[in-house]
């Protein structure tokens, strides 16, 4: 994983339970003539390690990122360890919501100044969206199913949901799945910005992400990654893989309504959650705790909250539910994917990340949303949303394992 | 100021991730240098803004080696 609060897994996950926010002033570019000033940038990360120089300047940072998430994910499963491994049954399914706009803005720029003789050879295979899952493919001689799902901010949730069943189909024995994004550039944050969708209370970077709360203006877009390594079961026990959980189930929907707000009732989340719920073949009282989508909107978050009531009845007012995008910012199409990875580590480790910033808590925003700090919890059953512009909803639902 | 031949191989190294003890004037940018179709397109492209000169196309594809780019530079800029 590579995020505002991190460069791998554990130091995330331990920045998100402490709560400690990862956004800032945007320093990528001069941001002084925006409304909105402020990201969540990934800090200090070394490529070298990962890429040389060579291979990284053919390659947005979109691209990047998901290799060295995809880099870490493979290393930590021990698969390149495992001597009879099928690399014609190893897939993948990493992708973006956005791709690569800063090599497109560059390139553009040059273009228009230049001439299109000025254009990088580079261009098209730096930028478009499966480029990860094909640098991933190259770099670990994986010759299964290679795809990159894109779907906005549900991106993450779709690759690994959508992996998830290629394994289950059995046209696979192991995926590596999840989603990029590197989309804090100028255009990027212009665009959002005119969609008034980007908080712009600039001079509190650190608060301006506050899912459920009264002061909350909207969210802050943030980058990174997370890859994850989905194996079928016995394959897993066969080679004696470190096991962090299961995927239960995975759902799906559309809101069919808006190109970018959802329908204040959260009917296609209510639809997503249920589809997830009947695919594990469990009851919405199993569930304990929600990762949710909770970007930080006025409108999303409230009806994020009217579609966990309509799905949960009363069991709604005892689970938990928490936004970790109010330490994280919004990563797009990453977001789905590291949720899952903090939904997965939540039920693991008995730890549920709290959502900060909630000073004070809505109109009809009364769950537990686990505010201000995390919480030690028995919760075995996590459910984490993901719902994107073109009102497509994501639902996964992982569980603690238990040989 | 560089000549010709040091700033040729310059870019070399910095376009092909090579180090510079590894640049011959013979070498060749493909079989030598770990070149593929499109590295040795935007080395074309890197040279033309080094040398403020246009490469064309025909030419470009007969820029085999080291050697050949110099003597290139050095006849038309």
């Amino acid at each position: 994983m590579v995020s505002p609060v991190g460069n791998d897994v554990p130091t995330s996950w331990k920045n998100v339970c402490a709560g400690q926010s990862g956004i800032a002033p945007i320093d990528r570019f001069d941001a002084t003539d925006y409304n909105t000033r402020i990201g969540g940038a990934v800090k200090d990360l070394d490529l070298e390690p990962y890429l040389s120089s060579k291979e990284a300047r053919k390659l947005d940072a979109f691209i990047h990122y998901g290799l060295v998430a995809a880099q870490q994910a493979v290393d930590d499963s021990g698969l390149e360890q495992f001597e009879k491994l099928d690399r014609e049954r190893v897939g993948v399914a990493i992708g973006s919501g956005i791709g690569g706009i800063e090599y497109i803005e560059k390139n553009v720029i040059q273009m228009h100044e230049s001439g299109p003789r000025k254009v990088s050879p580079f261009f098209v295979p730096a930028s478009v969206i499966n480029m990860i899952s094909g640098n991933a493919a190259i770099r670990f001689g994986y010759q299964g199913p290679n795809i990159a799902i894109v779907t906005a901010c549900t991106t993450g949730t779709h690759n690994i949901g959508y992996a998830a069943r290629t394994i289950a189909y059995g046209d696979a024995d192991v995926m590596l799945a999840g989603g990029s994004e590197m989309a804090t550039t100028r255009t990027s944050i212009a665009g959002f910005s005119s969609a008034r969708a980007l908080s712009t209370r600039n001079d509190e970077p650190e608060k301006a992400s506050r899912p459920w709360d009264k002061g909350r203006d909207g969210f802050v877009l943030s980058d990174g990654a997370g890859v994850v390594v989905l194996e079928e079961l016995e394959h897993a026990k066969a080679r004696g893989a470190t096991i962090y959980g299961e995927v239960l189930g995975f759902g799906m929907s559309d809101d069919a309504h808006h190109i970018t707000a959802p329908p204040s009732n959260g009917d296609g989340a209510a639809r997503s959650m249920r589809n997830a719920i009947r695919d594990a073949g469990l009851n919405p009282e199993d569930v304990d705790y929600i990762n949710a989508h909770g970007t930080s909107t006025q409108v999303g978050d409230v009806a994020e909250v009217a579609a966990v009531k309509s799905v949960f009845g009363a069991h709604a007012e005892k689970l938990a539910m928490s936004s970790t995008k109010s330490v994280t910012g919004h990563l797009l199409g990453a977001a789905g994917a590291v949720e899952a990875i903090f939904s997965m580590l939540a039920v693991k480790e008995g730890v549920l990340p709290p959502t900060i910033n909630l000073d004070n808590p809505d109109e009809g925003c009364d769950l537990d949303f686990v505010p201000h700090t995390s919480r030690q919890s028995d919760a075995r059953v996590a459910l984490s949303n993901s719902f994107g512009f073109g009102g497509t909803n994501g639902t996964l639902i992982v569980g603690r394992y238990e040989d | 100021m560089s000549t010709v031949e040091e700033r040729v191989k310059k870019i070399v190294c910095e376009q092909l991730g090579v180090k510079e003890a590894e640049v011959q004037n013979t070498s060749s940018f493909v079989e030598d240098l770990g070149a593929d179709s499109l590295d040795t397109v935007e080395l074309v492209m890197a040279l033309e803004e080094e040398f403020e000169t246009e490469i064309p196309d025909e030419e470009a594809e007969k820029l085999g080696t080291v050697q050949d780019a110099i003597d290139y530079i050095v006849s038309h800029t």
